[in-house]
């Protein structure tokens, strides 16, 4: 278990649980959502914000946000 | 007289929604404003049959029901509003093939509101490459509405699309999720209290914080046993929403859609590397600036030129051909150029919403917000914030228009207020005029010091802008918290459709709308110069030639004087020589003051002014400039020094004396109330600012 900002790179992992109590509902939408399958694609210059491909869609989302989801590499 | 159906267009940013609205509408399509508000709104017309017309109006992208922006809100409220003229007898659910899953909860949403809806497939030509299988029949059986699969690219679907419009009324509208079963308890109470209201209805009603049809919501303050969950429970309840509804989503796709994962390109991870490279992208980045830059710069001024000279040789024409009189004049110096000063700005505009759409268009747009974001967030900017902010350095009016892209209503604002900063060209030639008048042309570490003014000009701007963003970024509040959440959609070709009618939609837009308010002050200006009250103005020519009369003066010359005589003593000269008072004290005379309000008309009418006051006739610069060197205050003191020539480029720096940048931001923002905060602002920025330079400088 660890959290999406320090997932590697490239690796395919699988969203286990959030840290905090209300994940912002926009991410909820877009498929933000335990059993989901999340991967790191880049960083952007300064660790922020994150390139990710979230289940069907490719998103960029601030560190602040990614810091909360908790993953497992698949 | 036939019929008429309302039909909304709705869906998630990216799926290619606006190119169907082009497809359907062509040029029959007209951009405004939905009233108080920035939001962009676009509506047209186009005939399904021989019998049946259709309005359609192209809402705003969004993800689903839950407003997080005001463009999103604007979405909810006309659906909710069953009396709004616009209230759809149809909605078209756009949707992108490859990205159906998240799409569907958008149409999920729309189909419980119980409004007739179709479901649009678009980029249906992805899916053989993409090794993508639909079974269409059985998707409308599970979804319980017509689909209809689209390529705006191949220019396929639309006749099948409008049949179903036509057809509307046979859609079903019964709802995809039972709503109640999100928390039954709580949907039993809300049942009870509302009885004859359907319960998604009464459930966004009560989740979000938009403005609703007075009815709607007086009924929900009424009721004090209604709110009866903590908004971190309605919270929780939404996310439960969103779940159930994937759940249904996932079976269904689980039934009809097959995506073979080994095919599709990667041309995505191709251009990615390159063009988000923390090296690469931003030298990228920095070439597709350049290139922007070098054609509203350089490619512009040939059409603009063309421009210029044509409305100049018109008014000659126009001289010379009609009668002699007020109206003549009022049409060659005031109607004429008042319109070229509109239609110059037309080059600059097409040329950069080209590239701007190109952009878009592409996907590379997200990119640069990717990018640049981070450094520009601290400010209160957003990453799209670099495409306005480099092209105020030609000209804010397009820049501020080029704001639109950005989504975020508070980042748009700022960007808007602060955009005028920039050094835009029209400063230019003040500030090389002045420098050259009261900067020595020596050097300091092999550099000259005129050239380190003007880059210091220039930084001062950026320096000005990014301030005042981050104070603004403390004093606008906006209703909506920000998270950063942005798409970054997959890489495509143009629509040269979509291209050509953003281009032709943004320059028919500007000349219809700031033109007006460009046209009419620029006639105030000209008015204001062109007469004056009493003797003096209109018997300028026999005093004029009074005081010259035994003195030998070639004809050429009484003119000029003549020129300035009736400048001096027209209504913008009285009011140069009521404000010198104020002006006083940062070191100018009425002479300025004068240049200073026709400057309003345009920053570079500043050199030409002095010239007509000062009675000089030539247009040459060096001669304006030794004039100007000798100009001199009444106690011989000489009136452009060190100490005035700074405080005056500080205050072409900072005012805001550009009436078409008001114009055009009174229009982006559909109010007079950010426009007004930059004249007063900024020109209080400059007036401070040149007060404190003059005083400690002279």
């Amino acid at each position: 278990m660890q959290n999406l900002d320090e997932l590697e790179p490239g690796i395919t992992a699988v969203i286990k649980a959030f840290d905090i109590e209300n994940m912002p509902l926009k991410l909820i939408e877009m498929g933000c959502l335990p059993g989901n399958q999340i991967m790191l694609i880049q960083k952007a210059p300064f660790s922020d914000p994150l390139y990710i491909k979230l289940d069907q869609s490719h998103l960029a989302i601030s560190r602040e946000i990614a810091k909360h989801i908790i993953v497992e590499p698949a | 007289m036939g019929l008429s159906i309302n039909v909304a267009l709705i869906g998630n940013p990216n799926t290619g929604k606006t190119s169907v609205f082009n497809l359907l509408t062509g040029l029959k399509q007209k951009v405004g404003n939905y009233p108080g508000i920035t939001v962009e709104k676009k509506e047209g017309d186009f005939r399904l049959d021989r019998t049946t017309k259709a309005h359609i109006i192209d809402l705003p992208g969004t993800y689903s029901l839950n407003a997080s922006s005001m463009d999103e809100s604007v979405v909810i409220e006309l659906l909710l509003n069953k009396n709004d003229r616009d209230y759809p007898d149809v909605a078209v659910v756009v949707t992108d093939i490859e990205n159906l899953k998240r799409n569907l909860l958008l149409f999920t949403q729309i189909k419980d509101l119980e409004i007739p809806s179709i479901l649009v497939i678009n980029m249906s030509d992805q899916m053989q490459r993409k090794g993508i299988q639909l079974d269409t029949a059985a998707l409308e059986e599970a979804l319980g509405t017509k689909v209809v699969l689209m390529s705006c690219r191949e220019n396929k679907g639309v006749e099948e699309l409008k049949k179903a419009l036509i057809n509307y009324r046979k859609l079903s509208t019964k709802p995809i999720l039972d709503v109640a079963s999100i928390d039954p308890p709580y949907f039993e109470s809300l049942k009870t209290t509302f009885p004859n209201q359907s319960l998604f209805k009464l459930w966004l009603v009560i989740t979000q914080d938009v403005n609703f049809a007075n009815l709607d919501r007086q009924r929900v303050a009424d009721t004090s046993n209604f709110r009866t969950q903590s908004n971190t429970n309605l919270k929780r309840l939404q996310q439960t929403e969103t779940i159930k509804r994937y759940q249904i989503i996932n079976d269904i796709l689980k039934k009809t859609y097959t995506i073979d994962r080994t095919r599709g390109t990667d041309l995505r991870a191709k251009l990615d590397r390159v063009l988000i490279h923390k090296v690469w992208g931003y030298v990228v980045f920095f070439l597709v600036l350049l290139t922007i830059f070098q054609v509203i710069y350089d490619w512009s001024s040939v059409p603009m030129d063309f421009i210029d000279e044509s409305f100049a040789r018109l008014s000659e024409f126009v001289k010379s051909n009609l009668p002699p009189g007020m109206f003549t004049k009022l049409i060659a110096e005031g109607v004429i150029p008042g319109l070229g000063g509109i239609l110059i700005f037309i080059p600059q505009i097409a040329f950069l919403f080209l590239f701007i759409s190109i952009l878009e268009e592409t996907g590379y747009m997200s990119r640069v917000v990717f990018l640049m974001d981070r450094s520009l967030r601290r400010y209160g900017l957003s990453g799209k914030s670099v495409i306005p902010l480099i092209s105020g350095t030609a000209c804010a009016i397009p820049a501020v228009m080029a704001t639109r892209n950005i989504e975020n209503w508070k980042e748009r604002l700022i960007t808007i207020l602060v955009t005028p900063f920039i050094t835009c060209s029209a400063r230019l030639p003040v500030y090389l005029i002045l420098i050259s008048l009261v900067i020595p042309n020596a050097r300091i570490f092999g550099m000259n010091y005129q050239g380190l003014t003007l880059m210091g000009l220039y930084l001062l701007g950026v320096v000005m802008a990014l301030i005042s963003a981050m104070i603004l970024k403390r004093f606008i509040k906006s209703n909506y918290k920000s998270y950063f959440v942005v798409e970054m959609p997959n890489y495509k070709w143009p629509l040269l459709k979509n291209v050509t009618l953003t281009v032709f939609e943004k320059t028919k837009s500007f000349v219809i709308e700031a033109g007006k308010i460009i046209f009419a002050i620029s006639i105030l200006l000209w008015v204001m110069a062109s007469f004056g009250p009493g003797e003096n103005f209109d018997q300028a020519e026999t005093i004029v030639a009074q005081q010259y009369i035994d003195k030998q003066i070639a004809a050429e010359d009484l003119q000029y004087e003549i020129d300035a005589f009736r400048l001096e003593n027209s209504y913008i000269g009285i009011l140069g020589k009521v404000i010198e008072p104020a002006i006083a004290p940062l070191g100018y005379d009425w002479k300025i003051g004068i240049a200073l309000i026709a400057s309003f008309a345009a920053r570079e009418v500043f050199v030409g002014t002095l010239a007509t006051i000062y009675s000089v006739g030539s247009t040459e610069e060096e001669t304006i400039k030794s004039r100007m060197a000798s100009e001199q205050w009444a106690d011989g003191r000489k009136v452009f020094n060190f100490a005035s020539g700074i405080s005056l480029m500080l205050f072409y720096a900072f005012a805001m004396q550009c009436m078409s940048t008001l114009a055009i931001v009174r229009k982006e923002t559909n109010s007079w109330r950010w426009p007004l905060i930059q004249l007063f602002g900024m020109t209080g920025i400059a007036y401070i600012s040149s007060l404190i330079a003059f005083q400690l400088l002279q």
